[in-house]
């Protein structure tokens, strides 16, 4: 029997949307005010859902304190109360929810046991959020 | 195809006990949701069906309907009850999240007039949920 298990964590962490390859005036045409020349933050929701067969022995898909565990170690310490555009993840590429949700899934799913599905959902703000397929 | 989803609460306690482990085991393996005097949760379920919107009423399913058979079919049987003392199906499986989950999917299976069960998700608390998708 395969079911799914989904935990929320918070993040906050700073960014600033801007393309080196981009002209200031392009990048004010793509990114309006996420081009800010400082930055500014969010309050992420970082929604993880696994799957798999329900232990008959646990009642469980998975460890509750294990997927905390790895969560916190792969995800919220690198990127909690951090400014994303200083960091090595995103040297290479501008840090939009969307490459934050690609980044997160790509650590949690070379972390997690292999027979687990993973599905990362990122809220940037109570309005948008990105998830992966 | 709509999805379309109701959602309803309820609260119950339940504890988290494998008889054929030693309580040693059980402490290991769940934490404090082995106690046996038992906790407890509002959870919020959501029941979410597929369907064509009807042609004459625009409606994928009655939602008066839904929320009555979802009344009838689980949460008189869970609300304000003890899973593990009260619920038959949890005399012999553990009331995880994910179990519930499966549990009120096997309840409503084919009690949908109209629609075809898509998901059954229920939140233990807001940042720890389960679905069954069936399968």
């Amino acid at each position: 029997m395969r079911a799914y298990f989904g935990r929320r964590y918070r993040l906050s962490a700073s960014h600033r949307l801007h393309a080196p390859s981009l002209t200031d005036g392009q990048n004010r045409e793509v990114y309006g005010k996420c081009a800010n020349p400082h930055g500014h933050g969010h309050n992420y929701t970082v929604e993880v859902l696994v799957g798999g067969d329900i232990d008959q022995a646990t009642g469980m898909v998975c460890d509750l304190a294990e997927l905390d565990g790895c969560v916190a170690r792969e995800v919220l310490e690198p990127f909690d109360h951090q400014n994303l555009n200083t960091l090595d993840a995103f040297r290479n590429r501008v840090p939009t929810t969307e490459n934050l949700c690609i980044e997160i899934e790509k650590r949690l799913r070379e972390a997690l046991r292999g027979d687990l599905s993973l599905k990362v959902r990122v809220e940037e703000t109570g309005k948008n959020f990105f998830e992966t397929l | 195809m709509i999805l379309l989803t109701r959602k309803a609460e309820f609260s119950a306690s339940h504890y988290y006990w494998n008889p054929a482990w030693s309580p040693e085991e059980n402490a290991r393996v769940f934490g404090k949701c082995a106690n046996r005097n038992g906790h407890g949760h509002n959870y919020t379920l959501e029941v979410t069906v597929a369907g064509e919107p009807d042609p004459v009423t625009g409606f994928v399913v009655d939602l008066k309907r839904l929320k009555d058979t979802i009344e009838q079919e689980v949460l008189a049987a869970y609300d304000h009850r003890h899973l593990n003392l009260e619920v038959p199906e949890f005399r012999a499986a553990i009331p995880t999240t994910e179990n519930i989950a499966a549990a009120i999917w096997r309840r409503l299976e084919g009690k949908i007039e109209g629609a075809k069960l898509h998901r059954v998700r229920v939140y233990e608390m807001p940042d720890l949920f389960a679905e069954y998708r069936g399968e």
